[in-house]
C-alpha cells in the first residue's frame, strides 16, 4: 500500500489520531471513550502510519521500543492507586482537586490511572504488531 | 524475642557479601550468632524456671488473624536451647568440615535461614506463623540436602525430601485452619483452656488426622520415614543438624506442642502409640544392616523418632517427663555420632563400617568422643542415656493392660539401637589398624572439639541430673502436663524391674553386637525386601501421578488451536444442554419488543451474508476480512441499542485484529489446502449447536425478571462517589479499579509473551 496519497495522508493522520486519541482519554470519564479505547486509537495511528512508510519509519518517529511503555503506564496506575495510601485513605481511592482545571476539566487520581491503562495498551498493542510484522 | 529470630534471616541474607569480602580470615566467628542466641536464651532461664512465660506480639495480618505472636515456655526454652546449642556447635565444625569450599558462603546463609526458621517455629505461638515457618524449615533443608547440587543423587534427595516434609506442611495447614474454625483463636496458649471443647466437636478427628500427617512426615515415621535415609547425602554438618537433632523433632515438637489441647482422647494415643512403635522397631531392626556408618544413624534416628512419638502418645506425666529427657539425650549422643562419622569421611573417604577398624591409633580424641556418645546411646550407667532409658521403661511398665507388650517393644528397640550405637560408635575405633589407613591424621581442633564437648555433657548429664532437673526439665513437663510435676531425677533408683530391664537390654544388646556382623552380603539380603517397602510404594505412586499426569497433558495440550477450540466448545455445549434439558422456560415476549427497523434489517442481513463468505471463501485474507465486517455490524448493532462505549472499543479491536490476522496469514505459504468435508462438516455442526444453545440460553435469560440492582447501584453512586458522568468508564476507573489494574498487567504479560517467543524464534512447528 504503497500510495502516494496514504502515505501523504498518514504523516497528517498521525498526529492528527494522536491527538484525537487523547481527547478520547480526558474525555472519558464524563462522556463516552477512556483510556483503554484512546490507547487503540493512538495504536490504529501508528500501525497506519507503519503501513504507509513501512515499520522501521514508524519506529524512527517514536525513537524508544513501544514495549517501554508497559512499565510506565503500569508503575503510573500503581502510583495513582497508591497516591491515597499517603493521605491515610485505602488503595484506589478516588481524590479530586478541589478546583476544575481549565479545558481538562477536574483532575483527580482516575484520570491519572486512566492515564496509565492508556500507555499500558499503546504498548501492548504496538510491541506486539511491531513484534509480529518484524519477526515473521 | 522477634530480634533473636530475625537477627538469622538478616544474617542469611547479609553472609554471602560478607565472606565475599573476608576470603582469608577462618570463618570460625560465625559461629557467634548462635553463640549469642544460646547465651540470650540461657539467661531466660531463672524467669521461666520462676513460672513465668515470655510473651511478645507484633501485628501483621490483624484481619486474618495473623500475628507475630511468639511464646518462650518450658518446652520451647529446651528446643530453642538445642537448636542455638547444636546451632552453634555445628557452626564451628562447618568452618573446618568445608573450609575454602567455593560456596561456603551459601552453606552458612542456609544454615542460619534453617536456625532462625527453627527458632521461629518452636517460638510461635500464632498457629499460622507457626506453618509458616514449618515451611521454612523445609525450604531451607531442600537447600541443605541439596547441597552437593551438581550430583544426581544428591538433587533427587532433595526433592524426595522437600516432596515429603512439603506435602505434609500443607496437612498441617489444613490442621491449623479446622483449630482456628473449631476455636476462633488463633493462640496455640489460648486454646489449652478450650481443650475438652475442642475433643467434643465434629472437626476433632479430621484436626488429628491432619496434623498427624504433618507430624509423620516431618518427623520421619512410617510410611513417611523414608526421605530420611536419603536426605543423608547432604554433607554432614546438615545431617548433623537438621536430621539428627533439631529438624527432624519439629514433628515431635508439634506433637508435644498440641498435647495439651489436642492430647488425652484415646484417637490421640493410639494413632501416636501404634504410629511411633511400628516406626521404632522397623527402623532399629533396619539399622543393623546397615554398612554405611550414615545410613545407620539415618535407621537409628528414625527409630528414636519413633520412641518419641510412642512417648507422646503414651500420654502420662511419666511418659512425657521421659520423651523431654530422650529429646535431649538423643540430641547429645546422636550428633556426637554425626559429627565423628563426618569426621571419618573427610579424613578416611569411606563411612563403610566393614572396612573402618582400628582409628583410636590415629584420632583417640575422637575415639573417645564416639565411645561416650555409644555408652550414653547404650544407656549403660553413669551416662544421661541411662535416666532416659529408666524413664523409658518406667513409663510402659505404668501402661496398665498393656505394660508388658510395650515394654517388650521397647526392650526390642533398645537392644537394637544399643547395637547400631556401637557399630557406628566404637567398631570403627578399634581393632588393628589397615595399612591404608596409616597416614590418617588428627583433624582439626575446631572438627573434634565439638563432638567431645556434646559427648561429655552425655555423661555429666548423667553424673548430675540435678543440673538439668530445674532448669530445663521441669519447665518443660510442666507446660506440656499443665500441672506442676513432681519428679526427680536421679542415676541410681535401687535394685528394682527397671534396672533390671535395663541389664537385660545391656546384655542382650552386646551379645548381639558379637553376633551380628554387619556385612555386605546381609544388606543385600535385607535390601530384597525393598519391594515391599513403603518407600517403593509411594514412589510408584509419584510416578504413576507423573505419568498420568504427562499422558492427560499430551491429551489436552496438543498445540493445536482447533483441538482447542473444539474442547472448550464441545464441553461447554455439554454442560449448557445439561442445563438446558433439566428445564427450560422459554417465554419470548413478543409484545415487549421493539419493532425491527430497517437499518437493522440491514445490518443484520450483511452480517448473515458476511459469516456466510466466511465460510465457505476459499481465500484466508478474505475470509478475515469478512469476518471484520461481521465485526463492525456488531459495532452499529451497539451503537443502535445506545452502548456508545461499547461500539468504540469494539470497533477499535476489531480494526487492530483483522490488521493482526492480515499481519500473520500474510507471512503463511500462499496455497490455502482446504480441509475436507468430513472436517468442515464436524466443525459446522459443533457450531451450530453451540450457537443454537446460546440462542436459548440469551432468550432465556431475557425471560427472568432482571435484577437492576447492580446497575442502579453503578448508574446512582457513579456520579456521587465517582465523580464521572460516564458510568462504565467510572466503574473501570474507580469501583471496579482494582481488576482493571491487573487487566493491564495481563496484557502487558502477554506482549512480553507474544516478544518473547517470536525474538525467540521458538516458531510454532504447525504449518499449514
Amino acid at each position: 500500500m504503497k500510495t502516494i496519497i496514504f502515505k501523504s495522508a498518514s504523516v497528517y493522520l498521525l498526529p492528527l489520531l494522536l491527538l484525537f486519541s487523547v481527547f478520547i482519554l480526558l474525555r472519558g470519564h464524563y462522556l463516552p471513550g477512556g483510556g483503554f479505547v484512546g490507547g487503540l486509537m493512538a495504536s490504529i495511528a501508528f500501525v497506519i502510519h507503519s503501513f504507509a512508510n513501512g515499520v522501521e519509519n514508524t519506529k524512527n518517529i517514536v525513537k524508544f521500543h513501544p514495549g517501554f511503555l508497559m512499565p510506565v503506564g503500569l508503575a503510573l496506575a500503581l502510583l495513582a492507586g497508591s497516591l491515597p495510601l499517603f493521605m491515610g485513605e485505602t488503595f484506589m481511592t478516588g481524590l479530586w482537586m478541589d478546583q476544575p482545571v481549565p479545558v481538562i476539566g477536574t483532575v483527580g487520581t482516575a484520570l491519572f490511572f486512566d492515564t496509565g491503562v492508556y500507555l499500558v495498551v499503546i504498548g501492548v498493542t504496538l510491541t506486539i504488531i511491531f513484534t509480529i510484522s518484524e519477526g515473521l | 524475642m522477634l530480634t533473636a529470630v530475625i537477627s538469622g534471616f538478616i544474617f542469611a541474607l547479609l553472609i554471602p557479601f560478607i565472606l565475599g569480602r573476608l576470603k582469608s580470615i577462618s570463618t570460625l566467628w560465625v559461629a557467634l550468632l548462635p553463640l549469642t542466641l544460646f547465651i540470650y536464651f540461657l539467661s531466660k532461664i531463672p524467669e521461666i524456671l520462676a513460672g513465668n512465660t515470655i510473651k511478645t506480639s507484633y501485628q501483621w495480618v490483624p484481619s486474618l488473624g495473623i500475628n507475630l505472636d511468639f511464646y518462650l515456655d518450658g518446652l520451647s526454652l529446651l528446643f530453642v536451647l538445642l537448636i542455638s546449642g547444636v546451632g552453634t556447635l555445628v557452626f564451628v565444625y562447618t568452618s573446618a568440615y568445608l573450609k575454602g569450599h567455593h560456596y561456603l558462603d551459601r552453606f552458612y546463609a542456609y544454615l542460619s535461614l534453617f536456625m532462625a526458621s527453627m527458632l521461629g517455629l518452636v517460638l510461635s505461638d500464632n498457629i499460622y506463623t507457626l506453618f509458616l515457618f514449618w515451611e521454612l524449615t523445609s525450604i531451607s533443608s531442600f537447600f541443605l540436602i541439596g547441597f552437593n547440587n551438581d550430583k544426581e543423587d544428591s538433587r533427587k534427595s532433595a526433592l524426595t525430601a522437600l516432596a515429603i516434609t512439603g506435602f505434609g506442611g500443607l496437612f498441617l495447614m489444613v490442621a491449623m485452619v479446622g483449630l482456628g474454625q473449631i476455636t476462633e483463636v488463633y493462640q496455640i496458649s489460648a486454646m489449652a483452656p478450650m481443650a475438652e471443647a475442642i475433643k467434643d466437636h465434629s472437626l476433632y478427628g479430621w484436626v488429628l488426622f491432619f496434623l498427624f500427617i504433618a507430624a509423620f512426615t516431618k518427623s520421619a515415621q512410617f510410611p513417611f520415614h523414608f526421605w530420611l535415609p536419603g536426605a543423608m547425602k547432604a554433607p554432614t554438618p546438615v545431617s548433623t543438624y537438621l536430621h539428627s537433632a533439631t529438624m527432624v523433632k519439629a514433628g515431635v515438637y508439634l506433637l508435644a506442642r498440641f498435647t495439651p489441647v489436642l492430647g488425652n482422647h484415646e484417637w490421640w494415643n493410639g494413632t501416636l502409640i501404634i504410629v511411633g512403635a511400628i516406626t521404632m522397631v522397623y527402623a532399629a531392626i533396619h539399622a543393623l544392616f546397615r554398612i554405611d556408618l550414615k545410613g545407620i544413624l539415618a535407621y537409628s534416628t528414625i527409630s528414636a523418632l519413633g520412641i518419641l512419638v510412642f512417648l507422646i502418645g503414651l500420654g502420662s506425666p511419666d511418659a512425657l517427663l521421659a520423651a523431654c529427657i530422650f529429646i535431649l539425650v538423643h540430641a547429645l549422643y546422636k550428633a556426637t555420632l554425626f559429627l565423628v562419622t563426618g569426621i571419618i569421611d573427610h579424613e578416611t573417604g569411606t563411612r563403610d563400617v566393614t572396612q573402618l577398624r582400628g582409628l583410636n591409633k590415629v584420632m583417640l580424641p575422637v575415639g573417645i568422643a564416639a565411645m561416650l556418645a555409644a555408652i550414653s546411646n547404650a544407656g549403660i550407667p553413669p551416662s544421661f542415656g541411662f535416666v532416659g532409658k529408666d524413664l523409658i521403661y518406667g513409663a510402659t511398665l505404668n501402661m496398665g493392660d498393656l505394660a508388658w507388650l510395650l515394654t517388650c517393644l521397647a526392650i526390642l528397640t533398645n537392644v537394637a539401637l544399643l547395637v547400631a550405637g556401637f557399630v557406628a560408635g566404637i567398631k570403627p575405633f578399634l581393632g588393628k589398624l589397615p595399612e591404608k589407613f596409616e597416614n590418617v591424621h588428627l583433624p582439626a581442633p575446631s572438627m573434634y572439639v565439638p563432638p567431645l564437648i556434646l559427648a561429655t555433657l552425655g555423661i555429666l548429664f548423667g553424673l548430675f541430673p540435678g543440673i538439668l532437673e530445674g532448669g530445663l526439665i521441669k519447665p518443660a513437663v510442666s507446660s506440656l502436663t499443665g500441672a506442676s510435676p513432681d519428679f526427680h531425677l536421679q542415676l541410681w533408683h535401687g535394685f528394682n524391674l527397671i534396672f533390671l530391664l535395663s541389664l537385660i537390654t545391656i546384655g542382650s544388646g552386646t551379645v548381639l553386637y558379637f553376633l551380628l556382623k554387619p556385612s555386605e552380603s546381609l544388606l543385600k539380603k535385607v535390601t530384597a525386601f525393598d519391594r515391599f517397602s513403603p518407600q517403593t510404594i509411594i514412589l510408584g505412586i509419584s510416578h504413576g501421578f507423573k505419568l498420568a499426569g504427562k499422558g492427560w497433558t499430551g491429551f489436552f495440550q496438543n498445540g493445536y488451536l482447533r483441538y482447542y477450540l473444539i474442547t472448550i466448545l464441545g464441553f461447554l455445549s455439554l454442560l449448557l444442554a445439561y442445563r438446558l434439558y433439566l428445564g427450560v422456560d422459554l417465554l419470548i415476549n413478543t409484545e415487549l419488543m421493539t419493532e425491527v427497523t430497517f437499518y437493522e434489517a440491514v445490518v443484520l442481513l450483511v452480517m448473515a451474508v458476511a459469516i456466510l463468505f466466511t465460510v465457505f471463501s476459499k481465500s484466508r485474507l478474505a475470509a478475515v476480512a469478512s469476518l471484520g465486517v461481521v465485526g463492525y455490524s456488531f459495532c452499529l448493532i451497539f451503537l443502535f441499542y445506545s452502548a456508545p462505549d461499547l461500539a468504540m472499543t469494539q470497533f477499535s479491536i476489531d480494526t487492530l485484529t483483522v490488521i493482526l490476522f492480515v499481519l500473520v496469514l500474510y507471512n503463511l505459504p500462499k496455497y490455502l489446502k482446504l480441509s475436507d468435508n468430513r472436517v468442515r462438516i464436524r466443525d459446522g455442526l459443533l457450531s451450530l449447536i453451540f450457537g443454537a444453545l446460546i440462542s436459548i440460553l440469551a432468550l432465556e435469560v431475557m425471560s427472568e425478571s432482571l435484577s437492576k440492582e447492580t446497575s442502579e447501584y453503578y448508574a446512582e453512586n457513579a456520579y456521587i462517589l465517582g465523580k464521572g458522568k460516564n458510568v462504565v468508564n467510572v466503574i473501570l476507573v474507580d469501583f471496579r479499579g482494582f481488576d482493571t489494574m491487573v487487566e493491564i498487567t495481563v496484557l502487558a504479560i502477554a506482549a512480553i509473551g507474544v516478544f518473547g517467543l517470536l525474538k525467540l524464534h521458538l516458531r510454532s512447528t504447525e504449518k499449514e
